[in-house]
């Protein structure tokens, strides 16, 4: 059974109703093209207004869709060759993060990000994306040998946040994700983030420093998450859709705040509802992007990427 | 049964006398084993409890009163003061309050000074100020410090002292992280010292970030030092935590930090390295 938010089930009943139609027109042999015409145009319409205009939490809904494309389905969807690469060569094999080398369109690239389940099972084996220090550590391993071999890197972020446990702890979780954050504002290759579901926190940031950050339409980025945030500020983590709304962490607000370079479009009623052409939205715009920086020397890129970061909230 | 009962009654009424006969302000209790003890000998010993060696936490004018040579303290950026890029609630009344209680403009004092002779950059945090918490101005503070001592090429040393991110600002304040990290990156290359001295508390965005980027990591006894916030730990695990977690030793017996320093030998500590490090 697909998850269908009550803010969708206007859209679902209409599209329910379309294929009932269309159905009865086959079995009768009639002519309903029209009706169904007129039917398909609202629907559309009908989107085009919910999507168009989702409030914060609505948007964390999507972010969060259990069905929502992730890392690996991206890396299935737009890259012609993958090879997985394992471990942290300190600890173990982190699965929230997977990582490794592929082909992009003609670019060689190195792969990092966030792992989220579909099911209940899945999402136990790669601990829900919650990262460790040992994933922290894998992507950087994986980051610094890029940069050995030239190797633009691309990261997705779908994150809730680092994982908060006794482990992560032990093993070093800030000093993990402060040496990636520094490290990879130093790389002389070519990073850039894509956020496809939700970033969360430093767990998301350990692998969001790049030259570009793009951002999927209905994809969001905050400091923690919203229940975290709300447990903060107002001791209470079910005031969680407040703490959304005030938070600013949709695309279009962080676009505003000039953290987000582009916005990458959706699918009408989200990446969820229609995979191919999510990766194909996302395949032009990472083409496009990987292409500019490409052209850009090594020096460039650092210091480039450098002032962006700098200029960050700059007074 | 009944002698237990009488105990507690006279517990009670010795606690109530105990109340009634200290003044506000000449004495204070020690949090860690409830020794009373009297404020003067406090500060006079670095505030560290005589009995039970408990650190209590330094505003920034006392951290830098006890660790800069007299006189020799010359702040930079003191004007910086936070603004509400996100027009978050209460946020403004919140920074007032701030402001009133503390006398600082925000959460970390930066400055140039003199420890033991030795010139330095020197950064103070102050978890009296919204509990230290990092957004734009404290992001872009400890970056203008470190690109301080990055252009005059004399040592870094920061007090950290944070619950971590400042949520109020939201991804603005997660991006300092990124900032002051970018910078330290620069600091390391050009091969100018960087101290770290993690106080209680250092977590979330600041360990995550500045705290634990030093060349030595030095903490005070007892810190607590993290990523995630025990009560979250708690909640996310469902267990009660191991005693001694996230302080200061446990970080040490993990091979997170260099060393733990009583705050009595902390500027002597400084010095010694900063002496080691001279021409470096």
């Amino acid at each position: 059974m697909p998850t269908v938010f009550d803010f969708e089930k206007p859209v679902v009943e209409l599209e329910n109703k379309i294929a009932e139609l269309k159905k009865f027109a086959e079995e009768k042999n009639l002519q309903l093209d029209n009706e169904i015409q007129t039917l398909e145009h609202r629907a559309e319409e009908l989107k085009r207004s919910i999507y168009g205009n989702l409030s914060p939490w609505q948007k964390i809904l999507i972010a969060r869709h259990p069905e929502r494309p992730g890392t690996r389905d991206y890396i299935n969807g737009i890259m012609s060759e993958f090879i997985e690469l394992h471990g942290d060569r300190n600890f173990g094999d982190d699965k929230a993060i997977v990582g490794g080398i592929g082909q992009f369109e003609n670019h060689v690239v190195t792969v990092v990000g966030h792992v989220k389940g579909k099911d209940t099972k899945q999402n136990i084996a790669c601990n829900f994306g919650m990262v460790h220090p040992e994933g922290c550590r894998k992507a950087l391993r994986l980051m610094r040998q890029a940069e050995k071999f030239g190797r633009p890197v691309i990261c997705f972020i779908d994150t809730p946040g680092a994982f908060c446990g006794l482990g992560a702890e032990e093993r070093g979780q800030a000093e993990a994700i402060a040496k990636n954050i520094m490290v990879m504002s130093t790389l002389k290759i070519p990073i850039i983030v894509v956020v496809i579901g939700e970033g969360g926190s430093g767990g998301a940031l350990a692998i969001g420093v790049g030259n570009r950050i793009l951002m999927q339409e209905h994809a969001v980025f905050s400091v923690s998450s919203p229940e975290a945030c709300a447990s903060i500020i107002w001791k209470d983590a079910s005031k969680a859709r407040e703490a959304a709304q005030v938070l600013k962490l949709t695309a279009q607000d962080l676009k505003d705040f000039c953290i987000v370079d582009e916005i990458i479009p959706e699918p009408l009623g989200g990446a969820h509802r229609a995979n191919e052409k999510a990766f194909s939205l996302l395949k032009e715009s990472l083409k496009r992007h990987l292409e500019e920086l490409r052209a850009m020397s090594p020096e460039e890129l650092v210091s480039s990427r450098y002032q962006k970061i700098r200029s960050i909230g700059c007074l | 049964m009944v002698f237990e009962l009488f105990r507690r009654s006279k517990y009670f009424t010795v606690k109530q006398d105990t109340k009634r006969d200290i003044p506000e302000g000449l004495w204070v209790k020690c949090p860690e084993c409830g020794e009373i003890l009297f404020t003067k000998d406090l500060d006079r010993n670095f505030k560290v409890c005589e009995k039970c060696g408990y650190h209590f936490r330094l505003s920034s004018s006392e951290r830098l009163h006890i660790t800069v040579d007299p006189g020799s303290m010359q702040e930079f950026d003191a004007e910086l003061a936070p603004t509400d890029p996100l027009n978050f609630p209460n946020y403004q009344e919140k920074i007032k309050a701030a402001q009133e209680s503390t006398g600082l403009k925000e959460a970390v004092v930066t400055c140039e000074a003199a420890i033991g002779g030795y010139p330095a950059v020197v950064a103070v945090m102050d978890a009296n100020f919204i509990m230290g918490s990092m957004g734009t101005v404290v992001g872009e503070k400890i970056t203008r410090a470190v690109e301080r001592a990055l252009e005059k090429r004399i040592p870094l040393i920061i007090f950290c002292a944070s619950g971590g991110a400042r949520m109020q600002e939201g991804m603005l304040s997660l991006m300092q992280m990124a900032k002051t990290s970018a910078a330290l990156a620069k600091l390391h290359e050009a091969g100018i010292l960087y101290v770290s001295v993690l106080t209680d508390p250092t977590m979330g965005g600041v360990s995550a970030s500045f705290g634990f980027l030093g060349d030595i990591i030095l903490a005070e006894p007892g810190a607590l030092i993290g990523f995630a916030g025990p009560r979250v730990i708690e909640q996310t695990i469902r267990q009660k935590l191991p005693e001694g977690f996230q302080r200061a030793e446990f970080l040490l017996d993990h091979g997170f930090i260099d060393k733990v320093v009583p705050r009595p030998a902390l500027k002597d500590m400084l010095t010694k390295i900063l002496t080691l490090h001279q021409g470096a």
